[in-house]
């Protein structure tokens, strides 16, 4: 069980989360011309760290808001990286 | 020594003091011709295929734990081959056919017997859906068969009227079998090591070692081994393994978790499935309950599930069969799921040459003996054998992928 800190609600219960897999994950730049590998590339090679990965996670049984968080995939030890002033 | 009746009486009359260990322990060779990674069921297996099939005896297991240690030892022993795909039918009911003979072959008991499985319905596109699975079944001559409601009453006698999301209906499969995991691990282990395959346990790969294009061995926890070919058979660890050799796989790495029971007296024959919880459960031969769900929300190598999902699962089961209500259970675990984004295997080269995946893309313990056979004949010949063509990594690029997520009734 992940207690997850959401940057508005502050720690709460996994089950209030949607996982959205790999944080800062990029479209390719140019999706007409992006071939198969670079479309490959994007969409079917996850990094799926054993260690530290950043996340986005989604809150959506609570605020309904996006928010990116350091999960270590093998201790679950997990670490606030964003803060809710960042997006005033 | 072979395993029969009259070695059991040898034995018995010096009172069990005299047998043999079932396979050696022997320190790393410096080189060998083919390095499997992996000591589960299909690395073991995959050693033994070269060994039997192709002559390839100067082989090594390396398994970074104990011998059948990784998720050998946590799936739920389920065997099954109810798939949609024209490539996964045939490559499923090959499997059912070499576990059928896998006790004899070996010459080790891995205590198959075939149990049927019954899936509760429980919606009206439950019920399509399980048509649907049906005529395609019929189609490879598969009994699969729908179950009227009176008839699965005279089945199973005690399910519950008062379900949340009542029963309305069932479907059959007969040939569904449960075998002993660690003794496929044991077995194939006993009968690889008699032809010459050297299976270190305790040695974990730290690198892969390439020249050029080119694998020439792997780095590990007991020195640098050496070797022109190299299988990967990694269940829950693909990605770490492959990452070593520069590769990124199509897959994530997801907790599935079980739960047993303490062991009560013989009350269920078959498999069930909850079609409107997505859990399944069945007896053990010890009598234990075996409860098995869906997936976690979240990837993960934690071995570990989360509360939620293990009420979940149980929550289904004690929906149906409420006379279950006050069992104790004893563990709960997760087993790691190397799950490709079709939910199907990869047994597959790779753009390192020599360098070889057998993936088992959702739960690999039913494919044990076919992808183990398949990975052995891929690595001998270089050449994708008929039965996994449309298994190979590059099926992500094309676009000919095998959905079978979504498909079977327990996901």
């Amino acid at each position: 069980m992940l207690l997850i800190p959401c940057p508005w609600c502050g720690a709460r219960n996994e089950d209030e989360f949607l996982n959205g897999g790999e944080a800062d994950k990029r479209r390719p730049a140019n999706p007409v011309q992006a071939g198969s590998e670079e479309w490959y590339r994007y969409l079917y090679t996850p990094a799926n760290t054993k260690g530290w990965l950043r996340e986005r996670w989604w809150h959506v049984r609570g605020c309904r808001r996006w928010f990116k968080v350091d999960r270590n995939t093998h201790t679950h030890e997990i670490k606030q990286v964003e803060e809710a002033d960042q997006w005033r | 020594m072979s395993y029969s009746i009259f070695s059991l009486v040898r034995n018995a009359i010096d009172y069990h003091q005299n047998w043999q260990k079932a396979w050696r322990n022997p320190d790393p060779k410096r080189e060998y011709d083919v390095i499997i990674i992996g000591g589960g069921g299909h690395g073991l297996g995959a050693a033994w295929y070269l060994a039997r099939d192709h002559g390839i005896t100067n082989v090594a297991v390396l398994e970074k734990g104990w011998l059948g240690g990784g998720n050998t030892a946590r799936n739920t022993m389920t065997i099954r081959d109810n798939y949609i795909r024209s490539a996964s039918v045939p490559f499923h009911r090959e499997s059912m056919k070499l576990w059928r003979g896998l006790s004899r072959d070996l010459n080790y008991n891995v205590m198959l017997h075939e149990r049927g499985m019954i899936t509760f319905l429980q919606s009206g596109s439950g019920v399509s859906h399980a048509r649907r699975m049906a005529d395609t079944m019929s189609v490879f001559d598969s009994e699969y068969i729908m179950l009227p409601l009176d008839e699965l009453r005279r089945r199973v006698p005690f399910f519950s009227d008062t379900a949340r999301m009542p029963i309305i209906g069932a479907v059959y499969h007969r040939k569904i079998a449960m075998a002993r995991h660690d003794a496929v691990a044991w077995g194939y282990a006993r009968a690889a090591d008699k032809r010459g395959v050297d299976i270190i346990q305790n040695c974990e790969v730290t690198g892969i070692l390439r020249e050029g294009n080119r694998v020439t061995g792997v780095d590990t926890s007991r020195g640098v081994i050496k070797a022109k070919k190299i299988g990967m058979a990694v269940a829950g660890h693909g990605s770490v393994v492959a990452e070593m050799a520069g590769i990124r796989l199509p897959l994530e790495t997801w907790p599935l978790q079980a739960l047993v029971s303490t062991p009560v007296k013989p009350v269920l024959n078959e498999i069930f499935v909850v079609d409107g919880f997505h859990n399944y459960f069945m007896q053990s031969d010890k009598g234990e309950l075996v409860v098995g769900g869906v997936t976690d929300p979240y990837p993960s190598y934690a071995q570990r599930g989360s509360p939620q999902v293990t009420e979940h699962v149980i929550e289904g089961l004690v929906d149906v069969f409420p006379v279950f209500k006050r069992m104790k259970f004893m563990r709960q675990w997760a087993g790691m799921l190397d799950i490709t984004y079709d939910n199907s295997p990869i047994i597959s080269g790779t753009s390192l040459e020599g360098f070889y995946i057998d993936v088992a893309g959702s739960g690999g313990f039913k494919t044990t003996p076919v992808a183990a056979k398949m990975h052995a004949d891929l690595i001998a010949n270089d050449r994708p054998h008929p039965l996994i063509e449309e298994f190979g990594l590059n099926r992500f690029q094309t676009g000919r992928l095998l959905v079978e997520g979504g498909v079977d009734a327990n996901r």
